[in-house]
């Protein structure tokens, strides 16, 4: 007779004290419930059941025109550079402002796996052949939803540094 | 049966040190590609203690203005002074603490405040250069709390604006009032932007870096280029330098050296 035994801090009870279970304005939290998942739902309802093709990117920039067929590759592999060039840029980034802190000398090339050579620069190698930011850039990155910084202090005009001394 | 005391030991052990230099042992296995692919450039200057010289005796307001706009074009600085949409315009009385300044000219009861009565008359009105003194001991980079601000073991005060979070701990630290605060976005107010150099973000902490960018391209300061001669610059710790030699021929002062910074602008007056 556990029931029986029902204890609170003031002592023991004869019999649990019943308690009325009901569900208070049943039809209006219902109601209440369905249109509140609809509205945190809603964007997601356009889209539902659709595709988003990925951009199709037009790569082919003067720069790259003219050169010859077997000139046209990047610094590291199609693959490679689609997975990890923003950690190649972060390190570039670190190397090139802070290579001279720890008295390490100043470090501003990039040798390829191959032994070719390049400045160490997102606007004046990356953007020299890939002049076109719209294309290169924003187009995946909008479609990835990604918003890296870069632009808000680096200039878009692919310009090498000799030229404009 | 389960294993024994003895047999647990070793586990125990190999995997800790496993633990503690697991990713040791896999930069031995597969040493990272692309740090190791950066090469130092040829070409650049080099020196172990930059240092600049500014020879009062040759240097009238033209020059110095000279100076600071040849440093103020190719850093793209912004000028807030004649907007080109007038509705940019700043109330005259905020628009110096808005002023972005790398290199700018200042009398000398401004430069050396404290230390007029020393000096002869003529002096009063010359129109000091100041600039980041590249301290020896830089309060910027003690008080900086992101390591933003570096001193470089050439002796340049570097800023690294990727990592400025704009506390401006550094302007508060900084006794010559070389740094500058981008209260607001400065791309609309670069007159003619320098494609060689960035801009900056509203929000940084801005300086003189001694054109640290050029020296890398061998190239000298661009206010050294403008001076006609009045501002020398080079390794203070070679002893066949411009700078040495200059410092050998002429007496110079440098401003607030009681402070202990040991700033490295020196003044030939």
């Amino acid at each position: 007779m556990a029931d029986n035994n029902y204890k609170n801090e003031f002592g023991f009870f004869a019999e649990r004290p019943k308690v009325e279970k009901k569900f208070y304005d049943r039809k209006k939290v219902i109601a209440g419930l369905v249109i509140f998942l609809a509205l945190v739902t809603l964007p997601l309802w356009p889209n539902l059941g659709k595709t988003i093709p990925a951009p199709q990117r037009q790569l082919d920039t003067p720069v790259i025109q003219k050169m010859a067929e077997k000139d046209r590759q990047c610094l590291m592999p199609t693959e490679w550079m689609r997975a990890n060039h923003m950690q190649m840029l972060v390190d570039w980034r670190d190397t090139v402002v802070r290579s001279q802190e720890q008295g390490a000398p100043s470090v501003r090339e990039f040798v390829t796996p191959d032994g070719r050579k390049y400045l160490a620069s997102l606007t004046n190698t990356c953007m020299d052949c890939h002049s076109n930011k719209v294309q290169f850039c924003d187009q995946c990155h909008n479609y990835a939803a990604v918003v890296p910084n870069c632009w808000g202090c680096h200039l878009e005009t692919g310009k090498k540094l000799a030229e404009a001394k | 049966m389960g294993i024994d005391r003895r047999e647990f030991i070793r586990i125990a052990g190999l995997s800790t040190l496993l633990g503690l230099s697991g990713k040791g042992a896999f930069e031995l296995l597969r040493p990272g590609q692309v740090e190791a692919a950066l090469e130092p450039q040829k070409g650049a200057l080099e020196g172990k203690r930059w240092a600049m010289v500014v020879n009062m005796q040759k240097l009238d307001d033209a020059t110095a203005s000279k100076c600071s706009e040849a440093c103020h074009r190719v850093h793209n600085v912004p000028d807030f002074h004649s907007p080109k949409d007038p509705k940019d315009a700043l109330d005259p009385a905020v628009i110096n603490r808005y002023e972005i300044k790398w290199l700018w000219a200042e009398h000398f009861h401004n430069a050396f405040p404290g230390e007029e009565q020393e000096m002869p008359e003529k002096i009063k009105t010359l129109p000091f250069l100041l600039l980041c003194n590249h301290c020896n001991n830089p309060p910027c980079v003690r008080v900086c709390p992101t390591k933003a601000t570096f001193r470089r073991d050439d002796g340049i005060v570097m800023m690294d604006m990727h990592r400025c979070i704009g506390c401006r701990f550094c302007m508060a630290g900084c006794p010559y009032a070389a740094r500058s605060f981008n209260w607001r976005d400065p791309r609309p107010f670069v007159k003619d932007v320098f494609p060689g150099y960035p801009t900056r973000e509203i929000g940084v902490v801005e300086k003189c870096t001694f054109c640290a960018e050029r020296l890398a391209q061998g190239l000298m300061p661009a206010c050294v280029e403008a001076s006609r001669g009045a501002l020398v610059f080079g390794d203070l710790l070679d002893e066949k330098s411009k700078v040495r030699e200059t410092l050998k021929k002429y007496f110079t002062i440098r401003r607030k050296t009681h402070l202990g910074t040991n700033p490295q602008v020196y003044y030939i007056v």
